[in-house]
């Protein structure tokens, strides 16, 4: 028979969620907005320019086809550099979530290797790849990659033993024993794993382009921040705020599609 | 052939369990099992009865080939077992786990077929037709966890029926649901295995439920555990839960397992 969703515990206040969804990405940003201005509608600082200097800023420096172009090359290395962490994460990730032999000989090793924060590389990429996108790909890859290597090996780690019986019980396939038993099972772990590495990746896009970088967003900050172009600095800082917060809406959409299953499954037991 | 103790092997069993003894130790000792004997024929109904803490759980691995004997022989349709053999399928007490909650029941119950019938179509048709024997027309879109516990073991079991096995092993198949599910799931059991013509072996510790289902039961007890009793049941092959319950037999029959699990003597 079918199972009844429980009914919701009673909040004292009750507010209907799209009243909150709306509050908080219209009315409140508006609310900050409209002191940033308030608070400097009069000054005179160079540091703390007028509200008004920023928008323009926004219009005339970064919403053009140079301003976008360097958001777009950041986006580019950002986007690209993720997807290697994450392949490779996943890969590698369930090769030693898989073996305790595997695990106990590797360990050693990676502990190590990731114990290196990703900006000291800087200098030694500089030197080995060059001062291109690549180099600066390497960078976000490596710093990101941690989160989403582990989270896969615990999630690999934490299989049902049941599961595991059944699926050789059952001779199933090699390649639906991964795709169609063990990911999905670890999907919750992983899914929580590359949310982190992209917070990771998104700091390391401004990091990767303050050395030896011609192009992106960071670069334009820093640039705009050694001229004393404060206006540009606080605009550029916008665009990264608004840019990791489309990154997060888009990254929560895919998080959810994938763990549609997981939602509901808690729903249906009454645990949500 | 190994040797077996001087018995007759019997060609038609399709399992054959000789003088099996597991132990978790790496030097052999304190096993769980010990000696362990029996047979099931083709088309057999056999119950494997026993304590919590018997043993049965770690028989029922060596049967399906997750775990090695230390000594002893499992045979499978002729064969030595030493890893799970083909053609066995399983249906496990915990459905939760069991079942894949990301995949629809359709999903489920095709996850093994796709090994061995490569035709996505044909393995549609042979889902389907599973999940009407056990019960659940309309029901192949659903996902595991909309479905009450009782249906869930049902695709659990249809999963194993459209393996078509030679062997099916249900370990303790029905002890998560309540009492009324519980009677429904055997009388399926009892209607599947004529409908599909199977051999079956149930571990379960309720004695009832042994006594009704079984052709023969095999009672396991002792420490380490071995074969206390393999008993005939003579019920006949249409049961009913309240006629076939109400039988002096039955009631004889039970008290002999009883007996037999408390490790007491019996009186057939």
């Amino acid at each position: 028979m079918m199972r009844k969703a429980p009914a919701r515990t009673p909040d004292l206040w009750t507010v209907p969620r799209h009243v909150l969804k709306l509050l908080s990405y219209i009315i409140l940003p508006a609310f900050l907005i409209f002191l940033w201005w308030a608070l400097t509608v009069h000054s005179t600082s160079f540091i703390f320019p007028k509200f008004t200097k920023i928008v323009s800023s926004l219009k005339n420096y970064w919403m053009t086809a140079h301003g976008m172009g360097e958001l777009w090359s950041s986006l580019r290395n950002l986007m690209v550099g993720y997807a290697i962490a994450v392949g490779l994460g996943i890969i590698v990730g369930a090769w030693l979530g898989a073996s305790k032999a595997v695990r106990q000989v590797f360990m050693p090793v990676i502990d190590f290797i990731r114990s290196i924060p990703p900006p000291v590389l800087l200098p030694l990429g500089v030197v080995l790849i060059g001062v291109g996108d690549d180099m600066r790909i390497t960078v976000i890859t490596f710093g990101s990659i941690w989160p989403i290597l582990f989270a896969t090996i615990e999630g690999i780690r934490s299989t049902e033993p049941l599961r595991l019986s059944m699926s050789s019980v059952f001779h199933l396939r090699r390649v639906d024993h991964w795709w169609r038993l063990v990911l999905p099972g670890a999907s919750p772990h992983i899914i929580s794993g590359m949310r982190t590495a992209l917070q990771i990746a998104f700091v390391l896009i401004v990091i990767s382009e303050l050395m030896a970088s011609s192009s992106g967003i960071g670069f334009e900050i820093l640039q705009a921040s050694r001229t004393f172009r404060y206006a540009d600095v606080w605009a550029g800082a916008i665009v990264l705020g608004l840019l990791g917060v489309v990154l997060n809406l888009t990254f929560g959409l895919f998080a959810a599609a994938i763990l549609r299953w997981r939602t509901a499954e808690s729903r249906a037991r009454g645990m949500s | 052939m190994s040797d077996t103790g001087g018995r007759a092997v019997d060609p038609q069993a399709v399992l054959q369990v000789e003088s099996l003894t597991k132990s978790y130790q790496p030097d052999g000792s304190s096993p769980v099992l010990h000696g362990v004997d029996f047979e099931v024929q083709a088309r057999e109904l056999v119950s494997v009865v026993g304590p919590s803490g018997a043993g049965k759980t770690t028989l029922l691995n060596c049967i399906t080939g997750i775990l090695r004997p230390t000594s002893g022989d499992v045979r499978f349709a002729g064969g030595t077992v030493d890893g799970p053999p083909d053609r066995l399928a399983m249906v496990f007490q915990d459905y939760g786990r069991s079942l894949l909650p990301w995949l629809d029941v359709m999903g489920n119950v095709t996850l093994p077929l796709r090994r061995v019938v490569r035709d996505k179509a044909r393995r549609a048709e042979r889902a389907l037709h599973v999940l009407e024997s056990v019960g659940l027309n309309g029901a192949e879109r659903k996902k595991p966890y909309q479905l009450s516990g009782g249906m869930q073991q049902r695709v659990a079991i249809a999963r194993a029926l459209a393996y078509q096995p030679i062997l099916l092993v249900m370990d303790e198949p029905f002890a998560s649901v309540d009492a009324q599910t519980r009677e429904e799931l055997e009388d399926l059991t009892l209607k599947l295995r004529k409908e599909y013509d199977m051999t079956i072996v149930l571990v379960t510790h309720d004695i009832d439920e042994a006594v009704y289902l079984s052709d023969r039961i095999i009672i396991l007890a002792g420490s380490p555990t071995t074969v206390r009793g393999n008993l005939d049941v003579r019920l006949g092959r249409d049961r009913d839960q309240i006629t076939t319950k109400a039988l002096s037999e039955f009631n004889e029959l039970r008290a002999i397992v009883h007996a037999g699990v408390r490790g007491q003597e019996l009186h057939p």
